[in-house]
Order: C-alpha cells, then sequence, then structure tokens
C-alpha cells in the first residue's frame, strides 16, 4: 500500500506541473488542445490523489504499522470511529487530505462551472493544480510523505491523542480545511480574471458564489470547533484567541467584508480594486494561517511538531504574494470605479463602514497574533497579546459592527433622504430602546453587555421590519398569507432574506457571547454525601452533592467517573457525570496523560459545567471545578441559524439579479437563473 | 462639505479607533513573556519588576511537583537551564501538565521570589502526535 500511495504521490506532482503549464501556456496562447489538457489533468490530479488517500486510509484500517505515520497515530485498540479521522489528524496526512480536497474543488470547478464563466477555465486549472501541486511537494520534499516507512514495526501503534478522540474533532478538521481549502477557487477566478482581463461584471457572480460556500464551510468549521473546546478541553469558554483560531478567523473576516462590498459593486459599478484585494488576501491570510499552524513559529496548542514544513510555507507564501501583487498592480487601471460615493449616509458607505471595521477587525487579530514576535524584534522582549487584550480591543469594534448589521439594510443605496431615514429607523430603534430599558430595570449595570443586547435588538427590529414590509407587500399584491409570504421572500430573493437570516444569527452569537460576562465559578473537594453550592447569573441557586466514584475498564481507556446531584433551589433537576480517562494500550500500559470528560447540563438560561480535577489519594474524595454559564446554548443555536441562512443564500434557483456591467450596461447574472419567476 | 470627505473622516475615525485600542489594549493588558533569565536580569535591574503580571516559559524541573489535592495547591520549580525559579497555583492544573513538560506560568513574581501563578499552561512540541517513549 505505501509503494501504491507513494507512486500516486510522484504521479500527482507530475500531473499537477502539466495542469498548471498547459493552463497557464493555454490560456495565454488561447490554445483549445492545451486549455483541454490541462481541463483532463485536474481530474487525473485528483485521481491520483484520491488513490493515495485510499491507500492511506487502508494501512490505517488494516494497522499497517511498518508505516511511521499509521504507528504514530493510530492502534489497535482506537474506536473505529476514530480511524476515519487520523487520516487528518497529523501533519503529514492532513497535507494530503488538503492536497486531495483542493484537487476535488479543482476538478468539480471544472465540471459545473456555468459556459459563461468558460473563459477563466483554464487558469483556474492553472492556479488550483499549482496549489495543490505546492502540498504535493511539500509531502515529498519537507518531507512530510506520509508513507514512509517505519525503521522497524511496531506490534502496536502509539495511539491518537484522547483529546482528538471526540466526535467534534471527527467533524471539525475536515469543515475547516474545506472551508479554508475551498478559498483557492474564489481566488482561483480572481486571478484568472486579471490575468485574462475579463474583469466585467461575470467573474463576480461566479467568485462570489464560490466565496459564500468556503465561507460557510469555514463558518461550520469555526463552530464545531468552538463547540470541541467547550466540551473537551474543560477550560469552561468555547473561544481562547490561541492563534489557530485566529487563522481560521482571519480569512472569515475578510470574506465576509467581501460579501458585502460585492454588492456594492454589483448595485453601483464601485469598490473594484478593494473587492479584488480582498479575495486575493483572503487566500493569502489562509496560505498564512496555514504557515503559523505548521511552522512552531508561534506557540499554540495546536501546533503541529516543528518541521521544515513550515520553511516550505512561508517560502510559497512570499511567493504568492510577490505573484499576485505583481498581477494586481498591473491590472490596476481596468479596475476605475464607474460612480463615485455620492452621500455618506448611503447603503454604499455604510457598507464600506463596515468593511472596515470588518478588515480592522481582521487586523487587529492578525496584530495581535504576531505580536510576540514584533515586540521581540523591536523591544527585544516578548509580550503577550492575550484574551484580555483581544477582547479590550475586539469587544467595541464587534459592537459597532453589530450596529452596522441593523443599519446598512435601513439607509437606501446613493443617498437616503431624511423622511426616509426616519420611516426605517423608527421601529428599530424603538425596539432598541425599550430592550435597554427592560435591562436597566431588571439591574443589569455591565456596559457590554447592555450595548450587546440592546443593539442586537436593534437588529432583530431591523431584521423583522423587513420581513414585514416583504410580507405585507405580497399579501397586498397577490392575497398571500403572511406564514406563505414570508416563505415566498425567503424562495424569490434568497441571497438577501437568507442574508438578513444571518444577520439575526449574528445577534444570537453576540447574546451567546456577552452571556459570558456573567459566568460564575467554584472549585470545591467533596467527599461523596457532601455539596458545594453556587449561585448562577439567572438568580437560581445550584447544589452539587458528589454522589461517589466509580471506576472501570472501556475499550481502550481507564474511566474514573464521578456522579454529581443537582439541585435548582433545592428541587432535583437531574445527574451530571464528569470523567477522568486514562488511555492505555493493547496491553493495559497507560498512553498520553490522563484526559478529562465535562460533565454539562445545558440549557436556554445556563449551562452547567463540571469539571473532575482528581481524587484525593485515591480516596473517593474528589475534586470539582464548577462553572455556571449563562446563555451558551444561544452560541450553538445561533451557529444552527447561520447555516441555515448561509444555505439559502447559497441554494440555487431564485431570481435574476442584475448587476451593471463594465459600460454602465446592465447585464443579467445571478443564480441558475429562472426567468418565470417574478416577471 | 463633499461626501467623500466626510466619508474620509469616517474611515480615519475608524481606522484611529482601531489603533488606539489596540495601543492602549497592549498598555493596559498585555504581559511581558519572559524566560527565567530573562525574569532574573530584569528584576536585578528593576526591582519595580516585582508583582507585575507576566508570562515566564519553562521546563518544570523533574522531581520539583507537588500536589495537595485537598487544597488544590500545586507546587514545582521551572528552569530554563540556568536559573530556577519556585512556582506557586491554586486551581486545576491542566490535564497535560507533568514532570518536566514545558509549561508557560501566567502571574507574578513576589518579593518572597516564588512565582504566584494565576494560570498554568503546559505545552507539548508534538501535542497532537504520541508522546515519543524516553
Amino acid at each position: 500500500m505505501s509503494l501504491l500511495g507513494s507512486l500516486s504521490l510522484w504521479l500527482a506532482l507530475l500531473v499537477g506541473l502539466w495542469g498548471a503549464i498547459t493552463g497557464f501556456v493555454g490560456g495565454a496562447q488561447q490554445r483549445p488542445d492545451l486549455q483541454q489538457s490541462a481541463r483532463n489533468a485536474t481530474f487525473a490530479l485528483f485521481g491520483a490523489l484520491l488513490v493515495a488517500v485510499i491507500s492511506l486510509e487502508l494501512a490505517i484500517f488494516r494497522h499497517d504499522f511498518s508505516l511511521q505515520y499509521v504507528a504514530g497515530r493510530t492502534s489497535r485498540n482506537l474506536p473505529t470511529f476514530y480511524l476515519w479521522s487520523a487520516l487528518y489528524s497529523g501533519q503529514e496526512g492532513s497535507l494530503l487530505f488538503w492536497a486531495a480536497v483542493l484537487s476535488l474543488f479543482g476538478a468539480l470547478t471544472q465540471l459545473f462551472t456555468s459556459r459563461r464563466h468558460r473563459a477563466y477555465l483554464p487558469y483556474v486549472a492553472a492556479i488550483t493544480s499549482l496549489v495543490a501541486t505546492f502540498f504535493v511537494s511539500v509531502m515529498l520534499f519537507a518531507p512530510a510523505n506520509p508513507f514512509q516507512r517505519a525503521a522497524f514495526t511496531p506490534l502496536d501503534g502509539a495511539g491518537m491523542n484522547p483529546q482528538l478522540q471526540n466526535p467534534g474533532m471527527v467533524f471539525h478538521p475536515p469543515m475547516l480545511y474545506l472551508g479554508y481549502i475551498s478559498i483557492t477557487i474564489p481566488f482561483a477566478f480572481a486571478m484568472a480574471a486579471l490575468l485574462t482581463k475579463k474583469l466585467d461584471a461575470d467573474w463576480l457572480v461566479a467568485v462570489r458564489k464560490w466565496t459564500i460556500v468556503s465561507w460557510l464551510f469555514l463558518s461550520i468549521g469555526l463552530l464545531i470547533g468552538m463547540w470541541w473546546a467547550y466540551v473537551e478541553l474543560g477550560w469552561g469558554g468555547y473561544w481562547a484567541w490561541d492563534p489557530v483560531e485566529n487563522a481560521a478567523l482571519l480569512p472569515w473576516l475578510v470574506m465576509t467584508a467581501f460579501l458585502h462590498s460585492v454588492m456594492v459593486q454589483e448595485k453601483r459599478g464601485m469598490l473594484k480594486k478593494w473587492n479584488l484585494a480582498l479575495v486575493l488576501g483572503a487566500w493569502l491570510l489562509s496560505i498564512f494561517g496555514t504557515f503559523l499552524t505548521r511552522s512552531g513559529v508561534i506557540a499554540s496548542v495546536h501546533s503541529f511538531t516543528q518541521s521544515p514544513v513550515g520553511f516550505f510555507f512561508l517560502a510559497f507564501l512570499v511567493v504568492a504574494a510577490i505573484a499576485c501583487a505583481i498581477v494586481y498592480i498591473n491590472r490596476l487601471p481596468l479596475l476605475e470605479a464607474e460612480a463615485n460615493l455620492e452621500s455618506v449616509v448611503s447603503r454604499e458607505a455604510s457598507f464600506l463602514f463596515n468593511n472596515l471595521l470588518l478588515i480592522g477587525l481582521a487586523f487587529s487579530v492578525l496584530w495581535g497574533t504576531l505580536y510576540p514576535i514584533i515586540s521581540e524584534w523591536v523591544q527585544g522582549v516578548k509580550v503577550t497579546y492575550g484574551p484580555p487584550t483581544f477582547n479590550y480591543v475586539n469587544i467595541p469594534l464587534g459592537l459597532v459592527l453589530l450596529l452596522l448589521t441593523g443599519i446598512g439594510p435601513l439607509i437606501a443605496w446613493r443617498r437616503a433622504s431624511t423622511a426616509n431615514l426616519r420611516r426605517q429607523f423608527a421601529v428599530p430603534v424603538t425596539v432598541g430602546v425599550f430592550m435597554l430599558l427592560i435591562l436597566l430595570v431588571a439591574g443589569m449595570r455591565e456596559l457590554g453587555a447592555l450595548l450587546a443586547f440592546t443593539i442586537g435588538a436593534f437588529v432583530f427590529g431591523t431584521v423583522f421590519q423587513e420581513f414585514a414590509r416583504g410580507a405585507r407587500a405580497r399579501h397586498r399584491q397577490y392575497g398571500e398569507s403572511t406564514g406563505f409570504a414570508v416563505l415566498q421572500l425567503l424562495s424569490r430573493n434568497r441571497r438577501r432574506y437568507g442574508g438578513y437570516i444571518v444577520h439575526i444569527a449574528i445577534v444570537l452569537l453576540f447574546v451567546g457571547f456577552a452571556g459570558m460576562a456573567f459566568k460564575t465559578e467554584t472549585e470545591a473537594t467533596l467527599r461523596p454525601g457532601e455539596s458545594a453550592e453556587l449561585k448562577g447569573s439567572d438568580g437560581h441557586l445550584y447544589t452539587f452533592t458528589h454522589l461517589g466514584i466509580s471506576q472501570y475498564n472501556a475499550l481502550n481507556r481507564q474511566v474514573t467517573a464521578a456522579l454529581l446531584d443537582v439541585r435548582r433551589d433545592g428541587k432535583d433537576i437531574g445527574r451530571l457525570r464528569t470523567e477522568k480517562r486514562q488511555h492505555v494500550d493493547a496491553l493495559g500500559n497507560p498512553t498520553f496523560e490522563p484526559s478529562t470528560e465535562v460533565g454539562i447540563m445545558s440549557g436556554l438560561r445556563v449551562d452547567l459545567y463540571v469539571v473532575l480535577a482528581g481524587l484525593v489519594n485515591g480516596t473517593e474524595q474528589a475534586v470539582f471545578r464548577f462553572t455556571i454559564n449563562p446563555l451558551v446554548w444561544w452560541v450553538w443555536f445561533g451557529g444552527f441559524v447561520l447555516v441555515i441562512g448561509g444555505l439559502i443564500v447559497l441554494w440555487p434557483g431564485g431570481v435574476v439579479v442584475a448587476v451593471k456591467g463594465s459600460k454602465g450596461s446592465t447585464v443579467q447574472a445571478g443564480y441558475a437563473v429562472k426567468l418565470e419567476a417574478e416577471r | 462639505m463633499k461626501a467623500g470627505t466626510k466619508f474620509t473622516l469616517g474611515a480615519v475615525l475608524i481606522v484611529g479607533s482601531v489603533g488606539y485600542l489596540m495601543a492602549s489594549g497592549i498598555k493596559q493588558t498585555g504581559q511581558y513573556f519572559l524566560t527565567p533569565s530573562e525574569l532574573a536580569q530584569r528584576v536585578s535591574a528593576d526591582p519595580s519588576f516585582y508583582d507585575l503580571g507576566l508570562k515566564v516559559g519553562a521546563r518544570v524541573v523533574p522531581g520539583t511537583v507537588t500536589k495537595e489535592t485537598a487544597t488544590q495547591t500545586l507546587r514545582f520549580h521551572i528552569t530554563d537551564g540556568t536559573v530556577n525559579y519556585p512556582v506557586i497555583f491554586k486551581g486545576l492544573p491542566p490535564d497535560t501538565f507533568t514532570d518536566s513538560v514545558e509549561v508557560v506560568v501566567e502571574g507574578r513574581l513576589q518579593k518572597d521570589g516564588v512565582i504566584h501563578a494565576t494560570n498554568v499552561l503546559a505545552k507539548c512540541g508534538s501535542r497532537y502526535e504520541a508522546v515519543p517513549k524516553a
């Protein structure tokens, strides 16, 4: 298997290079034969990498410990579920996974791009092949070859890190990778547009759709990652401003900015340079993030072993950035705006401010992530930019951004009149002020949270008003019932109303984030029968009674479990169970450090979160940490709504979207167009 | 005023506040990240360096870890090979914390020469790969 795998990697390298060369040359010289060859190369590349992936998975499932990768990451007693995820749980395998998924996206792009965008495809093939080839070459030359044979074949593998043995870990990395990898596609289209000089409104549609795809995958990956951190790591939170979390957040912020500013280009023919820069920037940030993760430059819980792989990525990043800059600067004259800003009180201006804030946020996150290195260069001493600093900077920026989420949709394009503003803002502002008053009367004094809830209510008011007005208009025009009219709005204008649903999701997320300002915590050492009390911010008193410890062996671990009885204001509401797990190999010898299983009782208002820290000298006396986290449920719910909203936007079909063409003409450019709709 | 000028003003305001927040954020909440040797140097150069929020990255000295589970107090020594500091930490150490692991200790160096940690992070170079058997 290792031979087949290695061979297919070399084949992928050659095919990828061929695809890149024929794509670029075929595109530049307009030679159909080469263009066809480049297209076929993307399929062949995918085929070769698929064979490599299957070889590796087979080796993993057959416990072929003659491969270093398999021996180092799995063991005979690893649950089957996690054998799948062993494919990407280590450096080498994840590089292979990356290359394979990129080649899949590359092939799909060739197959499913509509006829209108055919002209870009040779370059798109060239760029996707080139990037995938880079990943293959890292595996072959860094070297980080997953098919590397071990010096000797151990009887059993070393096993998988227990923290990776969590359902979240099976889905979180692939989702994040899917998001991360698919950024290459809009990037490839942007570069293709620059290279072909076909910078009309057409390419924008291709780029936008792919950007939404990778934005959605990245969102899901981030959310599952947060959930994993929350249920598995046991420190009581879900976001720690860890460099790798930041690395994934950076392209997400930039893509979010693009998805907004692209509307300004569609409607008004402005911001062309800016939009292209955002697409190129998002991709460069994704490569930069990969470099951060894999080089060990910055200490992070996610870091892989330090290896020459980091150097490869840095070199690739530098070369790619220079190449992008050259092509971009060269084409700047073709990117002149067709209109000017007419008023600061306009939709386009509010989008511009939203973009500035998102990029400002991204910049501060980037700066903070790199600050230990920067300060070491400049001041000669490492100064850390920890979660308190990130929160200090990003919470105010985030709140202003949330405010713009509500303001943007209310302001008219070009220029808003005072009457228009009054008509639009009356309801949402009232909702916001009402919320503020309720909270003040209820006794809330936390400034950040007050602002978050007030602004959140305002945004909610905005979205509600948009739906209400749309539904009323349909009701008047077609006599539809309210419920049906709302569904019609969603299906007829998916982009707009799906976008509003995403806005609601953002509000829900902020509500969840704000809840963390009210978390309460205590630690206690309890004998069986003893209790600890903790007051939650929901006003209830929770009593945790230690019921006892049980110890037993499971498949690949020795479990020490504590059972707790939970009461709210004296009334029994259930039991919590938290575990310490010592993972063992097939012979019962301990592998890895013990890990913690958190006990969580989740509710709409608060989560009860219990961690078993350890036993006192092997007795049943145990040390616990109790945390009451308010409103965490709303983060997951908001995440769910966000995905639904994103899917609505992405769903094919819908109505023609008019786009301003290059010479002021209006061309059709929308989703697979159904002309009978709204005609 | 023209729309463009007004917009520029708004943009400058946003960029300015981002910059201001970042600068003042670092001033108020940034922490020094030092090795034990660097910390010793700083303290001898500037005695006011005690009782200042900082992070120290070092290795746990094997055999120095004592755990009092009842009071949840953890005592250990950290070193970078030349300078050695005792650390006292009340709270739960991370799962990956062991003897001889690399740690980042967050806290304050007090006059008694002990780092009173508020947080201990265990760093494992190959966190997601098996611990090599020594």
